[in-house]
């Protein structure tokens, strides 16, 4: 946003960093995007900033005295850059939703206060300090989202089907596992002290538990930690007997390691490893290579950069597109989860998934092969059901992974868009079978955005056990409280939905995936003509449904008068 | 008939091109005079014309038989399993023969007979009229008139016999600038807008060499330029890279020297010739026919093949072009080396730019009959129609209608037209099939008879338009008639659905498209049902006790107020 020759004065002074603030607002002349677009000049207004510190909703206003507001959370900001020319101060500030906002402000000194008010407001250290604990809902919550997606719902569902399974509350204390929920669900034939031991042997003591229940043929996906072997080659008879108890009667099932070979036998020197054959016999395990943690997020650093040049011509676009590297993780992510769906359906093979931690590349895939298989997981409820169980009560951590964004410059190493490239994932299989999902692209939009920063507790922490701690149910407020109203859904709703009962197979071919423009280009070129395009598809849609629901009408009030005529007829 | 040596082989597999599981569907191979033809056990039926083979390849012997691959013009690429060798190599020969006529008059469009009489074939060749076009546009005027210079195809043979051109400009004028241009391609008027005034006006290069200079070419731009009345100025766009006309000028060719005509702008574009564009191609399709393709591959492939580069340079052409038209009121001349490639594709994407008109379907036919047809694409030649010179093969049209997907991805409601109008249109440069694209000008098209002989596409495409209507369509949106593309390269994708049509593998599952184009068709079938419903609830309302009512809500309200003891 930039603010043209308007002068831009301070509305009210930034606010101290005592106090906590969580939102930027913006007052502007003009509001258009960095790159010049959609530039709409108004007149008459003040224009100003302001670091606000009371509570309100985030939106962006249009009072009636011409204003245009734009509303930033804190937590969404990235990274900042200031630059001088003479007296004009220039904060340059990046999102973790990839935009990016300059704002030029005349006065060295008073450029200087905001920039480091932003600064020490959007990296608040502690998580009780940010806006999910002082947010305040100024909509009518109908239903509680914290509630809405318990465990003991879910396995309910299963129940009636899955005999051989049991709910255990072995981890309630979270003492067998930090980042497992306190229940899981487990073979029946398993006590829960087998379960204790076969914590000690798999990584994070995440022993392996029931991802996915496949009804056609009762096979399942099971997810993990990598198991301790180390370097001689330990063993663990419950291990085995645990994963043995998922079997058919001389059906062999499918490992799949979510790391390649030598990888995987690396890990063995730092005590981790990978099921040797000599002990699970039963078993085929097969490797792949889905990359991890800086790799993913340098990728993503690359592609954001490479979106955000408008200058460069068509080579060096392409050479870095190329070499983000963005498009070929969707791709090996997308084909382990083919695979996994693939032994499941046509194979009639119960799986085991993991790779070092398994709350990754893990998650990735065990959540993409529902989306495959599983139809329920293509609606609203089911999806926002798969986020809760695959990452949420999965213990992906939220927390570390979307601390920072594309714009950081922290090297940590826990910082990684794994969760952005599981909705990519799930956005590339909803180009291939756009009928077949009941949710749209703005809601894998929305999920993206309140994975980095948001005004709900969903995210927040890095798994259950944390998130208690915190109190967030009692503390914050739930995304889903929000978007599960029927206002909001109407937005996320895919006007084309047809529920879909089949498996669908996506096509992970290069010439079919696609670099997603609402998330990467989003800021970077006007959408007018395509929204436009879009209003049209849902108008025809709309006029098709009144106009059958009229037919209908018509014809029962015509079989009515037939009906009466006959009656007249023959008395 | 005679290259037929064998008609019918049994037990051929057909290959799936990009399986990863070597699946194949087995079958039965046929071979008629125009078309190869595979029936698989599902009764399904392969067929392929054979002017749309571009090549024929026998691969090296396999335990389960000979492999045949046969490349398409359309993109299709088929990889059948022979079993005999020799069948294969039979089949093999033919289809080299028969896809390589020698004359025009062995091309299919001289045979194919869609059962229609001689009036209705005469009708069809009527539907684009030219000079119904010019008049639409506003031709001829106070200062633009029909010259019948080249009513003989005296001056040029490659242009049409009517051209319109400054009414200032008199007859010893285009004639001595018909001698200064490259074969005789003199400036003509290509397009007009009528609020501007301003034209777009097309030529070959001059043959200027390193001094040279024509006063009646001088006097020709000056009228073109005075035919304007707001603009004082006007734009040359050569569309070649600066290199080529400069090496141009030792041929004694070259470009316009800015001091020997007054008051233009000259500019270079930048678009490539025809070997490069072809041999891009070349390499996008070697990238794109890879099995088990990494992404990496894909996106360095699609680098190094140009194609995309070529397309966007193409496409900022014909904005210039547009811009200085629309924003400045300014003429514009456009040329290349010949005038008949890159001037094609700058003119009628400028036009397409520029005029709502040419976005509608009947627009789009009249588009292409007049800059590309008339002014003397060389289709035959550039599609390879009969066994001639490969190196005159070239995809320059179907850059252009790739730019038009281009656009419609931009503007998605801004043409009347569909992708599959597009990708029939090009299916049809090559088939041979109809008489539009054969031969490379019009007078020789006059030679060939086409009009007489063969049947023309336009018709047929009209008579099918429902397939090729986009439902979301707007002439609303129409009203901002100068369309502005952005060129930043990453609008720029990959034409999966031209360059894998025949992959159905690769493509989405479902299509949205035609979801919503069958909607919009069906949604048409409700409203009149909806009548006819009306227009009987009304008439059997209207008995004695009854009351006459025809609105949906009025026959409601009447129902819930009927008396139960009826």
């Amino acid at each position: 946003m930039t603010w043209g020759d308007q002068a831009l004065f301070i509305q009210r002074t930034p606010c101290c960093a005592e106090v906590p603030a969580w939102w930027v607002q913006l007052h502007a002349f003009s509001v258009q995007g960095l790159f010049g677009k959609n530039s709409e000049q108004l007149t008459n207004s003040s224009s100003g900033l302001e670091l606000e510190g009371s509570v309100r909703g985030r939106r962006v206003e249009s009072p009636t005295d011409n204003t245009e507001e734009l509303w930033l959370l804190h937590s969404n900001i990235d990274a900042i850059d200031k630059r001088f020319v003479g007296p004009l101060g220039t904060i340059i500030i990046k999102c973790k939703d990839f935009r990016i906002i300059q704002l030029d402000i005349p006065g060295m000194e008073e450029c200087l206060n905001i920039a480091s008010s932003i600064e020490a407001l959007s990296t608040l250290d502690s998580i009780t300090l940010m806006y999910p604990f002082f947010y305040r809902p100024m909509f009518e919550v109908i239903e509680d989202g914290w509630h809405s997606f318990l465990p003991e719902q879910e396995f309910e569902l299963y129940s009636s089907t899955i005999s051989e399974w049991r709910l255990s509350y072995v981890n309630k204390e979270f003492s067998v596992c930090p980042s497992y929920p306190p229940a899981v669900i487990v073979p029946k034939a398993i006590d829960d002290d087998a379960l204790r031991k076969v914590a000690t042997f798999r990584h994070g003591g995440r022993f392996p538990v029931l991802s996915y229940y496949h009804k056609k043929n009762g096979m399942v996906i099971m997810r993990s930690g990598q198991p301790l072997t180390g370097t001689n080659g330990r063993r663990c008879k419950e291990d085995e007997k645990l994963i043995n108890a998922t079997l058919r009667a001389g059906k062999r099932g499918y490992i799949i390691d979510t790391r390649p070979l030598n990888i995987a036998q690396q890990a063995r020197a730092k005590g981790g490893g990978f099921e040797q054959e000599a002990h699970y016999p039963q078993w085929r395990r097969i490797h792949k290579s889905i990359d991890r943690y800086h790799i993913l997020q340098e990728s993503l650093i690359k592609l954001v950069e490479s979106c955000n040049d408008q200058t460069q011509n068509m080579d060096r676009w392409l050479s870095k597109l190329e070499a983000s590297n963005w498009l070929t993780h969707i791709k090996e992510i997308l084909t382990t989860a083919c695979l996994a769906a693939q032994c499941l359906d046509r194979e009639g093979a119960s799986i085991l998934i993991h790779g070092t931690e398994g709350t990754d590349s893990t998650l990735q895939v065990t959540s993409l092969a529902q989306i495959i298989l599983e139809p329920r997981s293509r609606t609203i409820r089911g999806f926002e059901a798969l986020i809760e169980r695959e990452w949420l009560q999965a213990g992906h951590p939220f927390q570390q992974r979307c601390a920072q964004s594309a714009y950081c410059n922290s090297k940590q190493k826990w910082e990684s868009p794994v969760f952005l490239l599981f909705l990519d994932c799930v956005w590339q299989i909803l180009r291939q079978f756009p009928c077949s999902f009941e949710f749209n692209e703005n809601f894998l939009i929305m999920l993206f955005e309140h994975a980095y920063a948001s005004q709900f507790g969903t995210f927040l922490g890095n798994n259950e056990s944390e998130r208690c701690k915190l109190k967030l149910q009692q503390k914050t407020m739930s995304l889903w409280s929000w978007v599960n109203r029927p206002s909001e859904l109407s937005k996320f709703t895919n006007p084309l939905f047809e529920a879909n009962n089949l498996v669908i197979w996506p096509s992970v071919a290069p010439q079919s995936l696609q670099l997603w423009e609402g998330i990467f280009l989003r800021w970077n070129r006007s959408s007018k003509y395509l929204d436009e395009a879009y209003e049209e598809m849902v108008n025809i849609i709309e006029y098709n449904k009144e106009l059958q629901a009229k037919v209908n009408l018509l014809r029962r009030q015509l079989a009515e008068l037939e009906t009466e005529d006959g009656v007249q007829e023959s008395p | 008939m005679e290259h037929i040596r064998t008609t019918k082989v049994e037990q051929v597999k057909l290959l799936d091109r990009f399986s990863t599981s070597n699946k194949s569907l087995t079958g039965t191979l046929y071979l008629t005079a125009t078309h190869l033809l595979f029936i698989d056990a599902h009764q399904k039926e392969t067929w392929i014309l054979h002017h749309h083979i571009a090549s024929v390849e026998k691969l090296a012997l396999t335990t389960s038989g000979c492999p045949l691959v046969i490349q398409c013009k359309n993109f299709r690429t088929v990889h059948f399993i022979v079993p005999r060798e020799r069948d294969c190599h039979d089949i093999y020969n033919s289809l080299l023969q028969l896809s390589k006529q020698a004359k025009y008059e062995d091309l299919y469009a001289f045979s194919y007979n869609p059962k229609q009489n001689d009036a209705e074939r005469l009708r069809g060749w009527e539907l684009i009229d030219l000079a119904e076009e010019y008049k639409r546009m506003g031709v001829p005027n106070s200062n633009w008139q029909l010259s019948d210079a080249n009513r003989e195809y005296k001056i040029c043979e490659t242009y049409p016999r009517e051209l319109y051109v400054p009414r200032i400009a008199s007859k010893p004028i285009i004639v001595g600038s018909s001698k200064f241009r490259s074969k005789g391609r003199f400036p003509v008027l290509s397009y007009y807008h009528q609020s501007k005034e301003a034209a777009i006006c097309r030529c070959s290069q001059p043959l200027s060499g390193f001094s040279a200079r024509c006063l009646e070419d001088e006097h020709l731009l000056q009228a073109i330029s005075k035919a304007n009345p707001a603009n004082r100025y006007m734009y040359v766009m050569d569309t070649r890279p600066r290199l080529n006309a400069m090496a141009n000028r030792a041929a004694g060719k070259g470009y316009e020297n800015e001091d020997n005509y007054s008051n233009i702008r000259f500019q270079f574009v930048g678009i490539e010739n025809i070997h490069v564009m072809r041999s891009s191609l070349q390499k996008l399709l070697e990238v794109n026919g890879t099995k088990g393709l990494s992404v990496n591959d894909f996106y360095s492939g699609l680098e190094s093949s140009g194609w995309l580069r070529h397309i966007k340079a193409v496409m900022d052409a014909a904005i210039f072009l547009a811009k200085a038209i629309a924003a400045e009121s300014a003429s514009v001349l456009v040329h290349c080396s010949d005038g008949w490639d890159r001037t094609s594709q700058v003119c009628s994407l400028g036009s397409l730019l520029l005029d709502p008109y040419y976005r509608t379907i009947r627009g789009f036919m009249v588009l292409i009959e007049k800059d590309w047809i008339s002014f003397g694409h060389k289709f035959s030649e550039r599609c390879g129609h009969l066994d001639g010179d490969p190196k005159e093969v070239s995809p320059v049209f179907t850059q252009f209608l790739e730019c038009v997907w281009h656009l419609t991805e931009q503007f998605p409601q801004a043409f009347e037209f569909n992708e599959a109008f597009l990708l029939q249109i090009h299916e049809h440069i090559h088939s041979c099939q109809f008489g539009n694209f054969i031969g490379n000008c019009q007078k020789e098209r006059e030679e060939l008879k086409l009009k007489e002989k063969t049947y023309s596409l336009w018709p047929f495409l009209l008579d099918d338009q429902k397939k090729y209507l986009n439902p979301l369509y707007s002439s609303q949106s129409q009203k901002s008639a100068v369309l502005e593309p952005n060129t930043v390269s990453f609008n720029f994708k990959f034409w999966r659905n031209m360059y894998h049509q025949f992959d159905r593998t690769l493509h989405p599952r479902q299509s949205v498209f035609n979801i919503i184009m069958n909607m919009n068709e069906q949604n048409k079938q409700l409203e009149k049902d909806i009548k006819d419903l009306e227009s009987i609830t009304a008439v059997s309302g209207d008995r004695p006790g009854g009351q006459a009512e025809s609105t949906l809500t009025t026959l409601g309200q009447s129902d819930a107020t009927r008396p139960t003891s009826c």
